[in-house]
């Protein structure tokens, strides 16, 4: 690189880089992958269309200094939802707020707090499935990593109960950045529920949140994954949810991304041994002056396997939305079925969409398909709607409301899926008068 | 119930309807024949208000009130109804919902309570029952994946439900067969009340002898050229149009 270290490298290595000696390797990797990654302009490809120039304006790199998250409890608990609660608020776990459970079978603890031989299992896959080289976020997640969440799931063992980790983000005073950690590793015919719930305080932000998961799918292990955000508009997110999927192992996932300044997730699924299943499902709500910007990796690695990629989003006001999703079939991933399908709608003049899927593939005998559409609210639909009497804004949160209506059904976990439908009315309109009809439905019928 | 005087209205800089007169009392069936394209969904569309659709003359009065001025959801509330020739799907709105909302807006106007949604449930459950439509079409989306036939029952469903003052059904009949005729031609006559008039556009005179309207009128380029009694249909249907055009001419 012969370009000078940006201001933000300088800073973040500085402060976050080489302060212990748990994974070092890791750590010097990361680091070293950090500092070879440009800081993102226009021309670079993966952030073409999503600016940081906020990270330029204030230094992101210092420390948070405040913990308390204990009156935004409103803002994650989950009705009838019967789980191992973990919180952590500005990347500090939060042991008043948390619960934990035993259940047989599974071990949840903090890296820090792992017993000798649940550290040889971290060690031996933290950092193995979130490539440095997709997202310098993640870099610099790997060069700071030392503490984080750790769930096993032994062999055969299948969870009864889903786990809760809930990541809040709260007002310092000045610009800060914080880190977490997620690593799931499901053991052979393993069965696990992760919920990861992204929220803030009510109060403008100013943390940067940056957060990795990894996860492991074992030989026949499933994995439920819910990726839950709502956090205020002006939090920064940089995400990142990394997969390896074992022989015949199925990973099911379900995005729901609603509010913040700046959001961008990466998602990576590695189809490695063969047989293994991928459904994706998301949807990004961003409205006023969001931005959301998600890269979906899938890489096609062996045989026989099969993705099923639905993203949708709806963009309202000045909003601005990325989904760039790739799906790359490898020359050995014969027989494999993929789809990926990305719809949008525009709700205003203003609001933009930048929608790439690509499919590469090197194998003969699959079956692939994908596509993108953006469009507005249908104009004959409305005036069906309003010609039965329905007004023309209750008419456009009900045409809104349907266009994910689909796929918020589709979601497994019930207690969730009733949760997540106020949510989601809300984000059209806070008057209940508008969005009662939309609600109705699971109720009623 | 419906005056229309004079009626010019244009479609994207097209003139289609072209001095339009029209007199509906209440209680009246009126019929409304006429060639592809003629301006007979148009005139509907006039009707109900919809974007795109200018009248430039003219004057149209519903139950004494001048409805050109009014948003399409206020005639609708008013109790103008609109059976389309092409109902629209749309997928992720349950017919449920849909149902729902429209219902609680026409009584909210006519300053009636909404019904819980229990009463609802029942209410549009026997409605679907008299036009033969399995339950099962509550809870899928509007119209969707429905065929022609099933549409064409829905729009008379909405219609049941929500007791309209005037009703134009477009083309209910076509692409029915003769079981779904009787099903629809049922469910308007168990709608025929003497404060309810209705407008039945169509291409066969088949439907109106299960409706027998008081009045058939042939509209071709744009206006009423000739209107009779039901006989006149059955002369439409043996002798074409071109006789009456060309007269018209
Ligand atoms: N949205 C529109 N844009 C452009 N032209 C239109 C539009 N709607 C109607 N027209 C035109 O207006 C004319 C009348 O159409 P209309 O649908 O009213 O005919 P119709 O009498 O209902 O015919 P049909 O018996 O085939 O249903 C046609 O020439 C049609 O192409
Ligand atoms: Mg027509």
């Amino acid at each position: 690189m012969t370009q000078a270290v940006s201001d933000f490298h300088q800073q973040a290595l500085s402060q976050w880089v080489g302060k212990s000696d748990k994974f070092q390797r890791l750590n010097a990797d990361g680091s070293k992958a950090f500092e070879a990654l440009p800081f993102p302009t226009r021309k670079t490809e993966a952030w073409k269309y999503t600016s940081l120039y906020a990270l330029t304006q204030q230094d992101y790199n210092q420390a948070v200094a405040t913990f308390d998250g204990a009156e935004v409890a409103a803002n994650y608990q989950v009705d009838s939802l019967d789980v191992q609660q973990w919180v952590f608020v500005n990347g500090q776990f939060q042991a008043n707020l948390s619960t934990q459970k035993n259940e047989s079978g599974l071990h949840m603890v903090r890296f820090s707090d792992a017993s000798a031989e649940q550290l040889a299992l971290i060690e031996k896959h933290l950092g193995q499935v979130a490539e440095n080289e997709r997202n310098l976020f993640t870099a610099l997640n790997n060069a700071q990593v030392q503490d984080g969440v750790f769930i096993y799931v032994e062999k055969n063992t299948q969870l009864t109960q889903p786990i809760h980790i809930v990541n809040v983000t709260t007002q310092q005073g000045q610009a800060a950045s914080a880190f977490n950690r997620c690593l799931v590793v499901l053991d052979q015919l393993a069965q696990a529920t992760v919920i990861e719930q992204f929220v803030s305080s009510d109060a403008e932000q100013d943390v940067l949140l940056n957060q990795v998961t990894e996860a492991v799918v074992g030989n026949g292990a499933q994995l439920q994954h819910y990726r839950l955000h709502k956090e205020h508009e002006s939090s920064l997110h940089f995400g990142g949810v990394y997969v390896d999927l074992g022989r015949d192992s199925q990973f099911n996932s379900y995005q729901v991304l609603l509010g913040g300044k700046v959001k961008r997730l990466d998602v990576l699924v590695n189809h490695n041994e063969g047989g293994s299943h991928c459904e994706m499902k998301g949807v990004y709500l961003p409205k006023n002056d969001q931005h959301v910007d998600i890269h979906s990796y899938i890489e096609h690695k062996a045989a026989h396997c099969t993705t099923d990629e639905i993203y949708r989003g709806i963009m309202a006001d000045q909003s601005k939305a990325v989904f760039n999703g790739r799906i790359h079939i490898h020359p050995d991933a014969q027989k494999t079925l993929a789809e990926l399908s990305n719809k949008n709608l525009l709700l205003s003049d203003k609001a933009q969409i930048n929608t790439k899927p690509e499919l590469e593939i090197y194998a003969d005998d699959v079956r692939c398909a994908h596509g993108a559409t953006v469009a507005q609210l249908d104009e004959t639909a409305k005036f069906y709607l309003q010609s039965r009497g329905i007004s023309a804004q209750e008419a456009d949160i009900m045409l809104s409301f349907g266009f994910i209506n689909e796929l918020l059904d589709s979601i497994p976990l019930e207690p969730l899926r009733v949760a997540l439908r106020p949510l989601l009315a809300q984000q059209f309109s806070s008057d209940r008068a508008l969005t009662q009809h939309i609600l109705h439905d699971e109720a009623g019928a | 119930m419906l005056s229309i005087k004079n009626l010019h209205a244009k479609v994207e800089e097209k003139d289609i309807l072209k001095g339009l007169n029209i007199e509906i009392k209440p209680g009246e069936i009126h019929a409304i024949m006429g060639p592809n394209g003629a301006g007979k969904s148009t005139l509907g569309n006039v009707l109900s208000g919809r974007e795109g659709y200018e009248v430039t003359d003219g004057e149209v009065i519903f139950d004494g009130k001048n409805i050109l001025d009014m948003d399409t959801e206020e005639r609708a509330r008013e109790g103008l109804f609109l059976a389309f020739q092409y109902p629209v799907e749309i997928p992720g709105v349950s017919n449920l919902e849909f149902l729902k909302a429209s219902v609680d807006a026409v009584r909210a106007h006519r300053g009636q309570d909404p019904l819980d949604s229990v009463s609802f449930l029942k209410l549009a459950r026997e409605k679907c029952k008299a036009v033969n439509l399995d339950q099962n079409f509550l809870k899928r989306g509007v119209n969707e994946g429905f065929s022609g036939g099933e549409k064409k029952r829905n729009e008379i469903m909405q219609m049941m439900l929500l007791e309209p003052k005037l009703c134009i059904l477009d083309e209910t009949d076509s692409g029915l067969d003769i079981d779904a005729l009787q099903v629809v031609a049922e469910g308007v006559n168990s709608q025929r009340d003497p404060n309810r008039s209705f407008i039945v556009v169509t291409h066969y005179q088949r439907l109106l002898d299960y409706i027998v309207p008081d009045y058939v009128h042939v509209l071709a380029g744009g206006k009423i050229v000739k209107s009779g009694g039901k006989e006149l249909a059955l002369e439409l249907e043996e002798k074409g149009y071109g006789w009456i055009e060309n007269g018209a001419a």
